[in-house]
């Protein structure tokens, strides 16, 4: 067990390390220095050299690489350029704490709401109550997130008036992100739910309990849902990248002042230090979280044993 | 086959005839084979056909695709003709979607988009296909050291956001409808390599593979008669979903301002430009882009759905 983690642990600062490497040859590949415009005037040249010195952007791009991987190794990414007056890591956590809220709401919506409508689909397999979920889930995978906020903001805030339609000040204002990043993923997790569920119910320890009394409610709760939950775990670690570069989307439609905005604004205007922090920063996230799914999988599954070696 | 209980059961052992009733066929039909033999594709055919969701999505695609090609011509304004009179107008006979806030025909621009997001969806599954058949076919075939070495690589390709990685390359190659899909294709194909490997990885210890290779096929046969036409359901399937999660890249890049460039027209651009329809009331710029590419996706989704169980022995009824 020690060893896998120990594995695990070498696999993910790898991968980390290929991002980040990734990156930077990516960024250095792009035509253009973010100092080529600066608010539309070309700049001085001395003026130019000198910025570029500043950033360590003059020295040849072994040493810029290496300046580079210090900088990712201690977490400090100096300032941005675009707006001096921020660092890359004051960036994220002004924009990270915003973003983070948003996620976690809409992950822990998404997976209760999911759960509800594909137990229910499930018990009531080829019934209405089936039919009338399953078609929400596929309208839920079907209609994209920004559309579906669109459509939000245009029923709830413009015609009925009773949610802002931007901003992120109060709860109200939390509501109509969390429903249109929330669709998806609870989309996903109802007909994941509800395969896994059907299989679960026919199985012996099902019959089992059934016969010895149970109530119906209880056997879902306690013996069939702990079952059908394992598919779902696995998939948290795509759900969590899905609503994390939905976020993107989401915060630029409901102007919420979260990270996603200074990466795609960070991009835009080739603001090199922010589009390596945030990369860096957003990637390992998800890779740790990738890690966690994997541990906690292991852990709720007994018959899988992690340090064996995979089959199939 | 009536059960008998134990209490029922005569104590002598002898067999008497009214136990048994007659049954009332005649001779010659007894040896007939009642339902006609299917081949397993005309099988899966037949089951799609019963599926009345999945082919809704099939004919959706094939109206969509002939008004994609159909639709610009049809159409007497180009995707970037611009008329300051004519803007924000509803629509009408003259536009039959309404014009947008330059002017634009809304008409012709949604099947340049219904262009734009099926060339890009297709161009995704094939890449995915080729790339992804042949990389998994490699390593489930060769297995061992090749194996490990190729699924470290897919495992790191894993770990790396999707969505990143696209937003990078298009920073590097500037925007458009190339970079979008070479963005895509980079990551995208790991899904498919997965399965592929998962499959050839079974199926090549089994009795029929072992026969064929003792016979001395080459490997080449062995993989083109045996392996891939045993695969192939599952990978039309998962090409089948790939494009609707292709169509959504593109126009989530588009809407972000990272995709398809003006003048041309995408769904996601068309999309992110009439956003603020919402406030002005200018539905009909909102409501045609995001009509049609959420019924896109719905309809490759119920059709993947419907293609995964009729191409699925084990979910046969």
């Amino acid at each position: 067990m020690m060893n896998f983690i120990f594995r695990r642990l070498l696999a993910m600062l790898l991968t980390i390390w290929v991002i980040a490497t990734l990156t930077f040859i990516l960024m250095h590949a792009i035509p253009g220095s973010p100092f080529n415009s600066h608010n539309g005037k070309q700049l001085n040249e001395t003026v130019q050299k000198n910025m570029e010195m500043h950033y360590n952007l003059d020295k040849p791009l072994p040493i810029q690489y290496l300046i580079y991987m210090k900088s990712v190794a201690t977490f400090n990414y100096g300032p941005s350029i675009k707006h001096p007056n921020d660092t890359v890591n004051s960036l994220i956590s002004d924009g990270f704490p915003v973003s983070f809220e948003l996620g976690m709401i809409t992950l822990i919506v998404a997976i209760i709401s999911g759960l509800i409508l594909g137990v229910l689909a499930a018990l009531k397999a080829n019934h209405f109550i089936d039919y009338v979920a399953m078609t929400i889930a596929v309208l839920g995978i079907s209609i994209p997130n920004f559309v579906l906020a669109s459509l939000l903001i245009q029923e709830f805030s413009v015609n009925l008036g009773w949610l802002p339609p931007s901003m992120w000040t109060s709860w109200k204002s939390e509501v109509l992100p969390t429903i249109a990043l929330a669709t998806g993923p609870m989309a996903i997790i109802a007909r994941l739910i509800r395969t896994s569920m059907i299989e679960v119910l026919t199985q012996d320890y099902i019959r089992t309990a059934r016969s010895k009394g149970l109530s119906p409610f209880l056997i879902v709760m306690k013996h069939a849902l702990k079952n059908a939950l394992l598919p779902v775990i696995t998939l948290l670690g795509t759900l969590a990248a899905g609503i994390l570069t939905g976020t993107f989307v989401i915060e630029k439609i409901f102007a919420i002042p979260g990270m996603g905005k200074y990466f795609v604004d960070s991009i835009n205007s080739r603001d090199y230090p922010v589009i390596m922090g945030t990369t860096v920063f957003y990637s390992s996230i998800l890779i740790v979280l990738l890690f966690i799914v994997d541990m906690a999988y292991g852990w709720l599954d007994p018959r899988i044993k992690l340090h064996k070696k995979e089959v199939s | 086959m009536s059960a008998m209980r134990i209490d029922e059961v005569p104590s002598t052992n002898e067999i008497k005839d009214e136990w048994f009733k007659k049954r009332n066929v005649e001779n010659s039909d007894v040896e007939d084979i009642t339902r006609p033999s299917l081949s397993y594709w005309k099988g899966a055919w037949y089951r799609l056909l019963q599926n009345k969701l999945a082919m809704f999505g099939l004919i959706f695609i094939i109206l969509l695709a002939i008004m994609a090609i159909l639709g610009p011509v049809m159409s007497k304004y180009s995707v970037s003709y611009q008329s300051l009179q004519e803007q924000n107008l509803s629509p009408s006979m003259k536009h039959w979607f309404g014009t947008d806030d330059l002017g634009r025909d809304v008409f012709t621009r949604t099947w340049y988009g219904a262009r734009i997001s099926l060339t890009v969806g297709l161009l995704a599954a094939l890449v995915d296909l080729f790339i992804g058949v042949i990389y998994g076919g490699i390593s489930g075939y060769k297995g061992g050291t090749v194996d490990s070495v190729l699924m470290r690589i897919i495992e790191i390709l894993y770990g790396l956001p999707y969505l990143l990685v696209v937003i990078l390359m298009m920073v590097v190659m500037g925007p458009g409808l190339f970079t979008v899909i070479v963005a895509l294709t980079i990551t995208g194909w790991t899904g498919m390599a997965r399965i592929v490997r998962g499959q050839v990885l079974q199926l090549k210890n089994y009795e029929f593979v072992l026969a064929s290779r003792s016979f001395g096929s080459p490997t080449l046969r062995i993989v083109k008669k045996d392996l891939i036409p045993n695969t192939i359901g599952q990978i039309i399937v998962q090409m089948t979903l790939t494009v609707p999660s292709a169509i959504f890249a593109e126009a989530f890049l588009s809407f972000l301002g990272l995709g398809i460039q003006a003048p041309f027209a995408s769904w996601g651009t068309m999309a992110n430009d009439s956003l603020s329809a919402i406030l002005t009331g200018y539905w009909w710029q909102l409501f045609f882009p995001a009509f049609f590419i959420s019924m896109t996706m719905f309809a490759f989704n119920v059709l993947g759905d419907g293609l995964q169980h009729a191409l699925d022995p084990k979910l046969r009824r």
